[in-house]
């Protein structure tokens, strides 16, 4: 009979190694730290963290502060837990334990996201991800939230071919594999204000790349019948400075997303767009 | 018209729905989120949203029959004018979000699929594969991000609400909050402040719901003079993916698409499911509930599953309780066109394909019926009022209470598919009583006293302090005593009820609650501490579990998802017509005068010298629909029924 994941039998260990890349806070030096747990059978590295932080001690007895990480509703739709596993960019909480120790039974190794500012251990800043959505406008510009009725009329094969880019999560695996995303790393000046710092910061977001995610929505905006009327705007972005020209077609975005969304689909409708996009304003000109 | 200044607490559908409802009013926002918005927990919702349609419509369905689903499936607990104007707005809200984007199912000539869903003979549900829940938070999200970008809300996300802000009138001017990251904790004065928190299932431990779901910033509420109903109504849904960090939702909608729950008829027969032959499953909602069949409303699937595997010892596995819910039955492509999120969630988290082979599921603690009190006006037509500002406003002045953290629309128990639209709804619709409410005052943001501000923060900051060194000695660990509350609470005050361990349970959260307060933590660092932040969060869990348990101890009856054996309604016994007769005669009595004393609200007030919740009781709002007996596969539904229609009829003459 089959079982959920069979306890892996033939390397039965009784205990479980982890070894996770600590960092106390920005521009602080990263550090390993050895954890040790008793073996369970069907843990995923959530769990882990979760003992992790219930016992505060390493493998060699000292006490430390727990591991901080970020996670959310730990089954693979929101995205929060999202970290280095065994090298890999992906949600620990669908990294099971049982699998990984499969792959590797002497350790399991923790790292936070490599293109994003780390916070502190496994924990990281997203906000460029999230500020990469305002710059392609991924949004529906409706009149507004009154009643006026239903919206348009459309076919399955759109809805079908729409929602695989609607279930993007942003939860950054794409940028974190892709190559041309570089890591922006703003830190505060002495004395600078919230507000002279977090305008600093989104103008050197501003300049980077966008990454994968990103042009994946302008591409499920420019589809919705609405949503077009800003299709303009979004491939100016697209055309501009860390737009899709920074893409060199590595494909790994594609491949490490854990939804399976089409990116690459997306990235070359976006190509081809932005290219008679530019070639129609020189003629316009 | 001067500038209005709003705090929204909580990123999810109801706080999003509100923010970009209150910045199209001309309202500035403050968004305060524990959690990138983008993150809430209403992406897992996953079956779908509820409205009259074009195709109900002409099946004889309207909004009145939408609102008596509704009550009828909660048991009327559900105060009946607001459920009123939610379902009359459930067509627009679905527009709405079909406007802004949402990538809904669609038939083949174009238009909005719809699937069944539990508690309704309609197809009412309208959904985007099995993340409708995910789609529309996106939708407002992307909205909330617009207004963003045009400087008319400002989100503070990984920032922790730690109390509303009461000036000595007793008024609400703003909210206390810290920065997750840095620690900071500050004040963010306001005209009113709008709590959109979700609900409380981590005080069980282990629930369908995301880790901050914790409770907090309703018990917070709680504790500054807020009144909490109907805490003891604390859905378990029927079907979830066992776990040991969380059980995981299986949704309903694997049924709305004709999943169907069976066990082996022999118990815990040895052969893999798909070897066991048709005659010796046992389908036993079907057989139980043949007009709703696996569709039951949720606290009657859940109690049946439960009853199957403790009582009748059908569980499929020995060591383990679950039943099968099977889709093997369906084609694949219809599978993955209509439920692929959750299949592979599934698929990811147990190694299994559920197209090929059952799945295994047991029930799990899912939803908070109940939550902070608030107000309403009754309109002429028996809806809410349109803008009063009184709608939706807990009993501490300009604070207010949407979505899942409120306690109006489900009763005892919530029908599936209403959630969201109740989170959407209310967002939406208080609004403009929120600006009106902002627009009668004479003081608003800008002039809120610095010295009530200070005061705020400091005892926040003394708070956090005391709790960094408070408690050198102590070996008290904050993770081991939420496991402790967890296991607790989920066995007693979950799908079965029994006094003498309701009571038990309260002395023993009683001594919880006190070494919660005393806890030390590993990590008294000042830069990203989760550490302190989940210690405050497990404290204020215990306000919460104690009106749980407290309230539940005082219901002694059952009422939807409260369910407690010593008090049930037996079946009716009698052969002989007349005896039979009379015996439904004395059920319709007894269902009266229980109604007498249980139809009402449960209404908590937290006692500061007591530490123990203070409980009475609030007549519900049935004005619409009269209350009638819930009496799905009740032995003798038909004479029980007969009898209760004769005695309507006569009400309704006389």
């Amino acid at each position: 009979m089959t079982t959920a994941i069979e306890p892996t039998k033939k390397h039965r260990i009784d205990f479980i190694k982890i070894r996770v890349r600590r960092q106390d806070g920005p521009g602080k030096k990263p550090y390993w730290e050895l954890h040790k747990l008793p073996y369970e059978p069907e843990l995923n590295v959530i769990s882990i963290l979760q003992m992790i932080a219930a016992q505060a001690t390493t493998s060699d007895g000292k006490k430390v502060a727990p591991v901080t990480w970020d996670c959310g509703c730990l089954e693979e739709v929101c995205g929060a837990c999202t970290m280095v596993i065994n090298g890999k960019v992906r949600q620990s909480c669908s990294a099971l334990v049982d699998r990984l120790l499969e792959d590797n039974p002497d350790e399991i190794v923790l790292e936070p996201m490599r293109k994003f500012p780390v916070l502190r251990d496994l924990m990281v800043d997203r906000q460029r991800l999230f500020h990469a959505l305002k710059r392609v406008e991924a949004w529906v510009p409706v009149d507004g939230y009154y009643d006026m009725g239903p919206g348009d009329k459309q076919s399955r094969e759109a809805q079908e071919s729409n929602y695989p880019l609607s279930q993007c999560m942003s939860c950054g695996c794409c940028v974190d594999a892709c190559p041309q995303y570089l890591k922006i790393e703003v830190a505060r000046l002495d004395g600078e204000s919230d507000e002279a710092f977090e305008k600093r910061k989104l103008a050197e977001y501003e300049a980077g790349f966008v990454g994968p995610h990103a042009i994946s929505q302008a591409i499920l905006f420019n589809n919705n019948p609405t949503g077009k009327v800003l299709e303009g705007e979004r491939l100016d972005a697209l055309s501009g400075e860390g737009g899709i020209q920074i893409c060199g077609n590595a494909q790994n975005c594609v491949a490490v997303c854990p939804k399976e969304i089409p990116l690459t689909t997306s990235i070359a409708r976006a190509g081809r767009a932005t290219t008679l996009h530019v070639i129609k304003q020189w003629f316009e000109k | 018209m001067s500038e209005h200044r709003v705090v929204v607490i909580g990123g999810g559908l109801a706080g999003l729905a509100s923010a970009m409802k209150l910045a199209e009013l001309g309202v500035k926002v403050d968004l305060i989120s524990l959690t990138p918005v983008k993150r809430s927990h209403s992406v897992c919702a996953q079956g779908g949203i509820n409205s009259v349609n074009d195709s109900t419509r002409q099946l004889g369905d309207d909004e009145w029959k939408h609102l008596d689903d509704t009550v009828y499936g909660g048991d009327f607990l559900n105060h009946q004018p607001p459920v009123k104007e939610m379902a009359y707005w459930a067509p627009k809200v679905i527009d709405l979000m079909d406007r802004l984007g949402v990538t809904f199912n669609r038939t083949g000539e174009g238009f909005l699929d719809h699937r069944r869903f539990g508690g309704t003979l309609y197809k009412r549900t309208a959904f985007a594969g099995a993340t409708t829940g995910q789609q529309l938070l996106y939708a407002l999200d992307e909205q909330v991000r617009r207004w963003e970008s045009e400087g008319m809300i400002k989100k503070y996300e990984f920032w922790d609400f730690l109390n509303p802000i009461v000036d000595e009138t007793g008024r609400c001017r703003g909210a206390v909050a810290q920065d997750m990251v840095s620690m900071e904790i500050r004040a963010f004065p306001a005209d009113a402040v709008v709590v959109a928190t979700g609900g409380c299932g981590l005080v069980y431990g282990r629930s369908t719901m995301s880790v901050f779901c914790t409770g907090s910033a309703a018990s917070r509420c709680f504790q500054s003079g807020a009144k909490y109903a109907n805490g003891e109504c604390i859905q378990v849904h029927p079907t979830a993916i066992p776990g040991s960090d969380k059980l995981r939702l299986m949704s309903e909608s694997a049924r709305g698409e004709g999943g169907r729950v069976w066990v082996p008829r022999k118990a815990q027969d040895p052969r893999p499911p798909m070897e066991i032959p048709e005659n010796e499953r046992y389908y036993f909602l079907e057989e139980r509930y043949p007009a709703y069949g696996n569709l039951v409303p949720r606290d009657i699937a859940t109690r049946e599953i439960f009853d199957i595997c403790v009582n009748d010892g059908l569980s499929v596995d020995p060591d383990k309780m679950c039943v099968y819910l099977d889709l093997t039955h369906i084609p694949r492509a219809e599978l993955d066109r209509k439920l692929g999120g959750i299949l592979e969630i599934y698929e990811k988290f147990q190694g299994v394909d559920p197209r090929d082979e059952p799945m295994r599921i047991f029930p799990a603690v899912h939803y908070s019926m109940g939550g902070l009190w608030a107000d309403y006006v009754k309109s002429a037509e028996g809806g809410l009022e349109s803008g009063a500002p009184e709608n939706h406003m807990t009993n501490i002045e300009g604070l207010y209470a949407i979505g899942e953290c409120d306690y109006h629309y489900h009763g005892a128990n919530r029908l599936g598919a209403n959630s969201l639209l109740s989170c959407i709804f209310t967002g939406l619709f208080t609004g403009p009583s929120i600006l009106n409410y902002a627009n009668n005052q004479k003081s608003g943001s800008n002039d809120v006293a610095p010295e009530v501000l200070s005061a705020a923060v400091a005892k926040e900051q003394k708070r956090h302090d005391d709790l960094l060194t408070g408690n050198p000695g102590s070996d008290e660990n904050p993770y081991l005593i939420h496991q402790e509350l967890g296991n607790l609470m989920t066995r007693v005050a979950t799908v079965v009820r029994r006094n003498d361990q309701l009571a038990d349970a309260i002395e023993k959260v009683k001594e919880l609650h006190e070494r919660a307060m005393k806890v030390n933590l590993s990590d008294s660092g000042s830069w990203t501490n989760q550490n302190v932040i989940f210690a405050k969060a497990l404290q204020d869990m215990f306000p919460l579990a104690k009106t749980i348990l407290q309230g539940a101890l005082l219901r002694d009856e059952c009422r939807g998802a409260h369910y407690k054996p010593d008090f049930e309604k037996p079946s009716l016994t009698a052969e002989d017509p007349a005896e039979r007769r009379r015996q439904a005669e004395v059920w319709c009595d007894e269902f009266e005068a229980n109604n007498e004393r249980f139809l009402k609200s449960t209404i908590a007030g937290w006692n500061h010298d007591t530490q123990m919740p203070d409980i009475t009781y609030e007549d519900v709002d049935t004005s619409l629909i009269p209350p009638r007996p819930r009496l799905y596969g009740l032995v003798g539904a038909e004479e029980i029924e007969e009898v209760w229609n004769e005695r309507a009829r006569a009400k309704a003459e006389g």
